[in-house]
């Protein structure tokens, strides 16, 4: 039982209660519904079930069919629906059910989500989230496991956010929901249930969300986001006991990224090491790559390394551990790294 | 047809019933000559090379004036490339408009002062922009009404599908105006459907369709008030397909007789709805051929006016490439703009 049901069954929610994501995000929805009624949620079977991951759980009993709206089968016509919405001065928040669903609707987002401001001299702002459960790792059929961060990076106009903790998710959710411009918000869902932590104070953070030090440390930054920060952390766990000292940065914005605080790290430890799951080409690793290549060469005792998911589809989910970066993966490439 | 005119004031005199209804096809009228030069200053300057590609919309001023005529100030209008000139019928100055087209952003309108959106480029994604607006008005009390322009060929797009299917199942009230011209580029109707007409599609949708003579604009007006106070009774949406032909051509770059008949095009054009509303306005008397041609050369006269504006703008702020990205440009914009990539 989540933790929102929990107090409809008039069970009082102590500040310090630990939640997982779900919960976490869950609890920001609900308060921006609460704060702003210019809030809408939009989705697939989001209302009376709550969600596929239940997410939404108990929104539409508490905020209304008119304002938690179960969608047909459309995803570029919802995300389209939720453009005229912003045009009417809501602030929708759309949930794509998994992460290759968004693709009937990336028309919808480049053409106009992305867009909508610039094509109309900064008179229409699209208040608009589009959140995305994405990532493997749960056992899932075929497409529901991509990572199509990427795809979105490479849409001027949006800003993508990951978070990879229940405290990281509610402040993000909250800052983006509040935010003027559309923010394409990936939600790491194998990480949806693994943790619980107690969420931060009820008002979104000030200011664009920038990455955040997970762990300090002297000889390679590791810079990662969402599920695959967990498995850094436990490679740095494994190499620390080998003294070899990592510092891992958690992203938290793939678009626009926070240079300063990677480049800051970089410059420190003199070596880099990126992990992400999705596939290499093109995707945020080579821009962080590039940015730690441009302006941080005489700083790097070795070439940035990337440990990420192969240019090939994701895979059936018999073979899903390979394509995912492990921790062991990861630790043998901070090993290069400081070998070089 | 039903005669709105009439219902609307079933109190007046049947004399000052006609008076009116007199008075509203001259302003119709007016309407539709203001488009017509705006339409065809538009391709003079394109082939002057004053204007880049340019789409006309030469015999569907009717469609686009009497669908105006029919909906409130307040109603908002989702037009394409083709409808490019509804601004101007709402009070835009016609070199900003125009100035779209000779690539220049500030063409770009505001969609809040016309109660227009942005002339939509991508094929029938306009669609559930309209539906999401005008459902949301309704949410918040409102009684407008929203009218999405899109074509024949418009109908063979997902987002057609998607967007009329969400305005029948959330009841939008939208009047979905779909200027059937029989061609999209080189396409023939045929081509796009195996329906027999466009507004059959209404009945698997579960919402009402009227189909109308796009060539008669007092036609037009009038289903699309029905369909309109329709919407605004919270009767849900309605699809009106408006029949007519595509005389010119697709856009001032495109040659229809590679691909069709030139022959059967000019045939066309003796059902062109603005002399075919100022013939009638002639033969019943409300017009004499001399206040037709002042109308037609005050027309002209402004678009000849709104070039000269329009060749007397200055150059566009190098700025402008990030500005409107996002609320305001991020760092890295403000970097790419000096040439450096942090």
């Amino acid at each position: 039982m989540s933790f929102r049901a929990l107090e409809r069954a008039g069970v009082e929610r102590a500040a310090d209660t630990a939640v997982t994501m779900v919960e976490a995000l869950q609890q920001a929805l609900d308060d921006a519904l609460e704060r702003d009624p210019q809030v809408l949620l939009l989705g697939e079977d989001i209302g009376r079930n709550g969600g596929v991951f239940r997410v939404t759980d108990g929104l539409q009993l508490r905020h209304g069919a008119q304002r938690v709206l179960d969608m047909p089968i459309a995803e570029a016509g919802t995300v389209g629906l939720a453009v005229g919405l912003c045009l009417a001065g809501y602030r929708p928040v759309v949930e794509i059910q998994f992460d290759s669903f968004s693709y009937p609707a990336l028309e919808q987002i480049a053409t106009h989500v992305a867009r909508y401001r610039w094509r109309t001299n900064g008179a229409v702002a699209m208040r608009m989230v589009i959140r995305l459960p994405f990532g493997g790792g749960v056992r899932a059929p075929e497409l529901h496991s991509d990572s199509p961060e990427a795809l979105f990076c490479h849409l001027p106009g949006l800003r993508v956010l990951c978070p990879s903790t229940p405290a990281d998710a509610f402040e993000l959710l909250g800052w983006a929901i509040a935010s003027d411009d559309p923010v394409i918000f990936m939600e790491p869902k194998r990480l949806y249930r693994g943790t619980r932590m107690p969420l931060p104070g009820a008002q979104p953070g000030e200011g664009p969300p920038g990455a955040r030090i997970v762990c300090s440390g002297t000889d390679v930054t590791l810079v990662s986001y969402g599920a695959s920060v967990p498995t850094c952390a436990a490679a740095a766990e494994a190499l620390a006991a080998e003294g070899i000292s990592i510092e891992l940065v958690d992203l938290r914005s793939l678009w626009p990224l926070d240079s300063e605080t990677v480049l800051d790290s970089v410059r420190r430890t003199h070596r880099c090491l990126i992990v992400h799951e999705a596939p290499q080409s093109c995707g945020v690793g080579a821009e962080l790559a590039a940015l730690v290549g441009e302006h941080a060469l005489h700083d790097l005792h070795a070439p940035p390394l990337r440990v990420v998911g192969p240019d090939a589809p994701f895979p059936l989910f018999a073979l899903e551990d390979d394509y995912l970066p492990s921790a062991e993966r990861v630790a043998t490439a901070a090993r290069r790294l400081v070998g070089f | 047809m039903i005669d709105v005119t009439a219902e609307a004031a079933p109190e007046a005199a049947a004399s000052e019933r006609v008076a009116a209804a007199a008075d509203d096809d001259l302003l119709l009228l007016r309407q539709m000559l203001l488009l017509r030069a705006y339409d065809e200053r538009a391709v003079t300057l394109q082939r002057q090379g004053r204007l880049s590609a340019y789409p006309m919309f030469w015999g569907e001023e009717g469609i686009q004036a009497g669908a105006l005529a029919a909906v409130r100030e307040s109603d908002w209008l989702f037009p394409t490339y083709r409808q490019n000139a509804l601004p101007v019928l709402r009070g835009a100055p016609p070199e900003q408009v125009l100035s779209y087209f000779n690539g220049d952003p500030r063409g770009l309108l505001d969609p809040r002062r016309y109660a227009c959106a942005p002339q939509c480029v991508p094929v029938a994604t306009q669609i559930p922009h309209a539906v999401g607006w005008a459902w949301g008005r309704a949410n918040a009390g409102s009684d407008d009404v929203a009218v999405v322009f899109f074509g024949d060929g418009a109908t063979s797009e997902g987002d057609f599908h998607e967007g009329v299917n969400l305005a029948g199942v959330l009841r939008a009230p939208v009047v979905l105006l779909c200027t059937n011209n029989g061609w999209a580029i080189s396409t023939p109707v045929a081509r796009q459907t195996a329906a027999k007409a466009i507004v059959d599609k209404a009945a698997g949708y579960g919402i009402v369709g009227v189909q109308v003579d796009g060539f008669d604009a007092r036609a037009v007006r009038d289903v699309v008030a029905v369909a309109a106070e329709r919407a605004r009774a919270g009767a849900g949406p309605t699809l009106v397909e408006a029949t007519c032909y595509r005389i010119g051509p697709h856009a001032t770059a495109d040659d229809p007789a590679r691909y069709r008949d030139p022959a059967v095009a000019e045939t066309w054009r003796a059902h062109e709805p603005v002399a075919r509303l100022a013939d009638s306005l002639l033969a019943r008397g409300l017009l004499t051929e001399d206040e037709l041609e002042l109308e037609r050369a005050n027309a002209h006269a402004r678009m000849v006016e709104a070039s000269e504006r329009l060749a007397a703008q200055g150059p566009v702020d190098r700025r402008r490439l990030i500005e409107h990205v996002h609320v305001e440009p991020p760092p890295l914009l403000e970097a790419q703009l000096g040439g450096r990539t942090a």
